[in-house]
């Protein structure tokens, strides 16, 4: 438990550890793609979430298992979040047979459906009027779940962002709308593609709650989507949140990054999320440093394990070609 | 048996299914105490609700995103398309959402929704409410796409799709919505996708039309035969799967084939039913070669007479008979 702040609803130790390691996992993880991307192991595109670990981990860490959420093109984050075996989706990844998607999908089609992942989406804003659908299959089974839509400030600017909050908003549906605003739809600063500070803002035009949260702040993070959700488990309809965050990687593997400075990306990585997760946990004495690397090691030896798993996984037969188009 | 209109057989069906199935509600707009653009939902909300007749703000592609979403999780959509020319609205959610999902997720998960949406022209509705744009959905594999043509047709190829397990776009004709059928049983019946009907036995020609088209090749094959020539007419019911099989055997034994359809003729589906009897062994059996007609390659004009020059009529149909039987 924690003493110098308050998370909402308290986590063990225990629970507070594996949030530290689910986070590292994700990063190690990300942060192995894009090396087997630049050997050009793995073919394809990718879009990584490296510095966006506590958007992923956070919401997710405050729901219920039978809650659902809807992911983005840059989702390995989310389905880790989401309790997705890393081992099908590297496998996934390399496009074998043992993947989440059988090798159809790729890195922007993870889904795990019956974990109530309902899928990333390599459409931008593509998941946020699923994510309402789901909810209002929720409330019309009186199901009790709600569903965390993730998308980014890109997103923000589409149409179905706008006609998925008001048709969310009039229905009053169990959908937590969150926003990581990690500051470039691919090389779109958000400072030329909004006119306003706050994304979040854009609430008050649906008449739902809207909150800004530091997106490197796993606490606030989690508090904030934990008030969201009982807000919607309560039957009071859906609530935005915009997360500030950074992707420290590029778009996808072709990026250059000239759209913005070394410096900035810099002054990112220093807020690390990660980082101050992990002093956190060793100033509150839940965890010593060594106790700490070697759950790092942990991690990055499961990323390992995955790689290991999805090479040794076979191949998918030709035959499997027109499967699965009709159900 | 009874009669019933093509928009009394639609209300009649969803409401079966209403009343056995709690998993099937439907979204659109204007569907509820207004009752539909076309009337087709009147007095469905007094029955069922608002919770299951669910009237929607003017956000396609919502509403059709929110369908695909509830589907994947269980419930069963029947959307309401106001016109079928705002399909380009709800295009993203159909073409890369509803559409591929379940391929992309390796065969976990389904879409079983409905799209309803009234299309075509003959109403003075001009160029954006008046399109027949069926080829844009039947190109993508995932959907599955039906045109009924009769009252009796409607209600048992939407039970079928209501049924169906994937999306399915089902167009309805507004000139079709008062026709009558005279033989509407009153229990739910089914009409499998994929079953072509045969609306009219022939021996010398085969006219393979859709929609608001059957209707016109079925005139003009009545006019016909007062000149001794014998016109078989297929209607496909559903293009998206297509009864290959009735096609074939039906030219095998006419050996002259006209395909019609209400769509611009340029790209319009026609051609791919065209190329698949070509492609088929019904090839060595043709004695002309196939013809097709569609709509001239404009926007559908306001003006009656120029919106009727635009489209095949029951006079062009019996030339193009005529044509493929080298007969004046």
């Amino acid at each position: 438990m924690l003493n110098s702040v308050q998370l909402y609803p308290e986590k063990s130790n225990d629970e507070l550890l594996s949030l530290l390691k689910e986070m590292w996992t994700i990063r190690f993880f990300d942060e192995k793609v894009d090396e087997f991307f630049a050997k050009g192991m793995i073919h394809g595109t990718t879009h990584l979430c490296v510095g966006q670990e506590v958007t992923a981990t956070g919401p997710c860490a405050v729901i219920k298992e039978e809650d659902k959420i809807t992911s983005t093109h840059r989702g390995h984050g989310h389905c880790i979040a989401k309790g997705a075996d890393i081992n099908r989706m590297m496998a996934e990844l390399f496009g074998r047979s043992t993947g989440y998607c059988k090798g159809k999908g790729g890195s922007m089609h993870i889904a795990d459906v019956e974990k109530g992942n309902l899928g990333a989406n390599g459409i931008v804003g593509g998941g946020i009027p699923l994510a309402t659908g789901a909810a209002l299959t929720s409330k019309m089974k009186q199901k009790d779940e709600v569903i965390l839509s993730y998308f980014g400030d890109g997103a923000a600017n589409e149409g179905s962002f706008h006609e998925s909050l008001n048709i969310a908003s009039i229905w009053n549906l169990p959908v937590i709308f969150i926003c990581e605003n990690n500051q470039y739809g691919m090389s779109g600063s958000v400072k030329e593609m909004v006119n306003i500070e706050h994304i979040a803002d854009r609430a008050t035009a649906y008449g739902i709650p809207g909150k800004v949260v530091d997106g490197n702040d796993l606490i606030e993070v989690m508090n904030e989507t934990h008030e969201a959700v009982k807000h919607a488990r309560d039957g009071k309809g859906p609530v935005l949140i915009e997360a500030k965050t950074y992707r420290w990687k590029g778009h996808s593997k072709s990026d250059a990054r000239k759209y913005r400075t070394r410096e900035e990306e810099q002054a990112w990585k220093e807020a690390d999320g990660i980082k101050r997760f992990r002093d956190l946990l060793i100033s509150e004495e839940i965890v010593t440093e060594e106790a700490a690397d070697n759950l790092r090691k942990e991690a990055k030896q499961e990323v390992e394990d995955a790689v290991k798993y999805a090479e040794d996984s076979p191949e998918p037969s030709i035959d499997t070609l027109m499967e699965d188009v009709y159900a | 048996m009874r009669e019933l209109t093509y928009v009394e057989a639609l209300r009649e069906m969803m409401s079966q299914e209403m009343r056995e199935n709690e998993n099937v509600f439907l979204m659109g707009e204007d569907i509820g105490v207004y009752g539909g653009a076309f009337g087709v939902t009147r007095g469905m909300i007094e029955e069922f609700g608002p919770e299951r007749v669910r009237n929607t703000p003017i956000s396609e592609a919502g509403i059709t995103g929110s369908a695909i979403g509830s589907a994947l999780t269980g419930m069963q959509p029947i959307v309401e398309l106001q016109f079928s020319d705002f399909i380009t609205i709800a295009m993203d959610q159909l073409a890369n959402q509803a559409a591929k999902l379940r391929y992309m997720y390796g065969g976990k998960g389904n879409v079983p929704m409905v799209l309803r949406t009234p299309a075509g022209s003959g109403t003075g509705a001009a160029a954006q409410h008046s399109q027949s744009l069926e080829a844009w959905v039947a190109h993508i594999p995932g959907l599955k796409v039906v045109q009924p043509s009769t009252a009796y047709d409607a209600k048992g190829l939407l039970k079928a799709a209501i049924d169906d397990p994937n999306p399915v776009i089902f167009y309805e004709h507004k000139l079709l919505y008062k026709t009558s059928s005279e033989d509407v049983p009153e229990e739910p019946y089914s009409i499998p996708l994929g079953q072509a009907d045969v609306k009219r036995e022939g021996e010398d020609v085969t006219i393979i039309a859709t929609t608001v088209m059957v209707h016109r090749a079925l005139e003009a094959a009545k006019s016909l035969a007062e000149e001794g020539i014998s016109v078989e007419v297929i209607d496909p019911r559903s293009i998206v799967p297509l009864d290959e099989e009735t096609i074939i055997q039906s030219v095998i034994k006419t050996n002259r084939v006209v395909v019609a359809h209400e769509a611009v003729k340029r790209g319009g589906y026609g051609g791919e039913i065209a190329s698949m009897i070509t492609e088929s062994e019904a090839f060595d059996f043709l004695d002309a070669p196939v013809k097709r007609l569609g709509a001239s390659p404009v926007p559908v004009p306001y003006n009656p007479e120029l919106e009727k020059a635009m489209t095949p009529q029951t006079e062009d149909l019996i030339r193009a008979v005529k044509d493929t039987l080298n007969r004046e």
